[in-house]
């Protein structure tokens, strides 16, 4: 049995070749950051007409939404990072290895998470400089920013699966690609739900996308005010329907995940 | 002394007794019963062709998995019973060069050794040995993508070998690589098989496994169809062989006077322009076609008598070619075979 100081260890080693990587090729930091920024800006000059009538105007909407939209994209890296070890080969021996058994894969999404607070840190100073402007206090901003990142480590959990379900890393790419974009778009991060057609619009107000997103605004200081109105239960209590959905996803992800990884025979 | 002591009473390091393995829920036989046991000390080799069921054998004996049923043992350890210990004597270094490739030689095998808990000085130490003793010390600091293939595989080959391990594992180590890698490849191997590592190695090349193997198993959908010195399979097949080497245009002609002479059809090699054929009545079997073959105005590009290759030795045993890769079973390497 490997100790619990080991586990913990194993996991913290591969967590830092994560690291590690980012200093040997910082084109992957360069671009994790480059593609967020950009979105801030075209949203925030090419839809900031919409926000005629919101106080602070529509940035004050757009960065929740974009924060948002880019820590679920952590599901894609991870499941791609996963997938590309094992195509190399580098998860067999991972495998072959006296280490626990949890230590890839958990290693694997705190990497992933740790990229997210420098994407985050980035995006946040160039939605300040583009007007942004978080008027709550520095706790709840905090709070704001740790809840994100709760979000993209708990998405991490179904990339960890994906990754080892598939059968080529480029395929992962562009499964997670093809249900993640979509999926951030029919949600309230850039527009109104009320406007939406009625299917769609129950589907985006019970989306954890526009809970996250309903939530994040709420503890920057500005209230939700896309897709508040239908009155459902989601949208009335984003922060508390976060939690639970990123709960529901680690209770059923991490276990599927560590069982498919440690029996993993293809 | 040693030879006083009969074959079944030395330590045997590793066994694998009726190891059974299907893919596809059961779709694909990729292990139908294989058999085998590994002196203490010595390298046994796994020959056959690819989806054979080499590698499946080697996944199942390194713990990566496990098998429909059947036993194995690892330096006395039960691989089923206590994967984990079993982990912590072996090493392994697959087809594929496992190691990071955005990362440096280095930093690849300072991680391994911290995962093989190691402190950071110990594992930079090893680092350092390692490197050195695999030549790879002036590229050290070099992400490995730069790297040749035989650079990758002798990396990946020290990154099995950070704990030294009692027993390694080697799945066909120089697959794919040009003729000198594969050389400085197998230097490395035989240096440290003179260490004393008691060592599996899986391959598709007869030569190979006649180079570095004390004994061969030859596999064959999932069994072991024969196991021995190479000199003992050999002698299996009998006799000697004429083996010619002609122009391109001449093959077909030579084809025809060496079944004449040797009353078989003989082997064909199109890319090495060779061909070979028994040679029942020995030297007069040589002198014979040398005489016909003048005789058709042919000449020779090189002409010998050879004892049997490996080659015919499974050529015998199959009733193919061992270069032949069957369609049925091409599918099991391809997805089941090598992941």
């Amino acid at each position: 049995m490997i100790s619990l100081k080991h586990s913990i260890l194993d996991a913290w080693v591969i967590t830092k070749r994560q690291l590690l990587q980012l200093i040997r090729v910082p084109e992957v930091l360069i671009f994790s950051t480059i593609q967020p920024v950009m979105f801030v800006l075209l949203f925030r000059y090419v839809f900031g007409g919409l926000g005629a009538g919101i106080k602070g105007g529509y940035v004050q909407l757009l960065m929740p939404g974009i924060f948002v939209q880019t820590v679920a994209f952590t599901l894609a890296a991870t499941a791609q990072g996963l997938a590309q070890d094992m195509e190399k080969g580098l998860i067999d021996r991972f495998r072959s290895l006296p280490i626990a058994r949890s230590a890839v894969v958990i290693g694997r999404t705190l990497g992933d998470a740790l990229l997210n607070v420098v994407v985050l840190l980035v995006m946040g100073i160039t939605g300040f400089i583009v007007g942004w402007r978080p008027s709550s206090s520095i706790l709840h901003i905090a709070f704001g920013f740790l809840t994100l990142l709760l979000f993209g480590y708990s998405l991490s959990w179904i990339g960890i699966f994906m990754g080892l379900i598939a059968r080529d890393a480029r395929a992962v790419a562009n499964i997670t690609f093809l249900t993640i974009f979509p999926l951030t778009f029919l949600s309230n991060a850039f527009a109104s739900t009320t406007t939406m057609p009625r299917a769609l619009q129950y589907f985006a107000e019970w989306n954890p996308v526009s809970t996250m997103v309903a939530a994040a605004r709420d503890l920057f200081g500005f209230h939700n005010t896309f897709g508040a109105t239908a009155g459902s239960f989601p949208s009335q209590h984003p922060l508390p329907m976060s939690y639970i959905y990123m709960g529901l996803i680690m209770l059923v992800f991490i276990p599927l995940s560590v069982r498919r990884y440690t029996k993993k025979s293809r | 002394m040693w030879a006083q002591i009969p074959y079944r009473c030395r330590v045997k390091s590793i066994i694998a007794e009726n190891l059974v393995k299907h893919y596809r829920q059961g779709e694909v036989k990729a292990l139908d019963g294989l058999s085998l046991e590994v002196e203490e000390g010595t390298v046994l080799s796994l020959l056959g062709p690819n989806g054979a069921g080499k590698t499946t054998t080697v996944r199942i004996l390194s713990t990566l998995l496990r098998p429909d049923s059947g036993h194995a043992t690892i330096a006395g350890i039960d691989a089923l019973k206590d994967p984990a210990k079993v982990r912590s004597v072996i090493g392994l270094s697959g087809q594929y060069a496992a190691v990071d490739e955005t990362l440096t030689g280095w930093d690849n095998l300072v991680m391994f050794g911290r995962l093989y808990h190691l402190s950071t000085a110990q594992a930079q130490a090893r680092a350092t040995e390692l490197l050195a003793q695999f030549s790879l010390a002036d590229d050290a600091k070099r992400p490995i993508k730069t790297f040749s293939g035989g650079m990758r595989r002798r990396l990946d080959l020290a990154a099995s070998l950070i704990i030294k391990p009692r027993v390694l594992f080697l799945d066909e180590p120089t697959t794919g690589l040009d003729p000198r890698g594969r050389q400085e490849m197998w230097g490395v191997i035989e240096s440290l098989v003179s260490e004393g590592v008691t060592l599996l190695l899986t391959t598709q090349y007869l030569e190979e496994a006649d180079q570095l193997a004390d004994r061969i198993a030859v596999v064959d959908h999932g069994r072991v169809i024969a196991e021995g010195t190479s000199d003992e399979l050999k002698n299996r097949v009998g006799g000697e062989r004429i083996e010619v080497i002609v122009a391109e245009g001449d093959i077909a002609r030579t084809a025809e006077v060496m079944k004449r002479v040797s009353g078989v059809d003989a082997t064909i090699d199109n890319g090495l322009r060779r061909l070979a054929a028994p040679a029942p009545k020995g030297s007069q079997n040589l002198l014979e076609l040398v005489r016909e073959l003048d005789a058709e105005k042919i000449h020779p590009l090189d002409l010998a008598m050879k004892r049997p290759s490996l080659d015919d030795v499974f050529l015998s045993l199959t009733g193919r070619p061992a270069e032949e890769v069957l369609p049925e079973t091409d599918g099991v390497a391809a997805k089941g075979g090598k992941r």
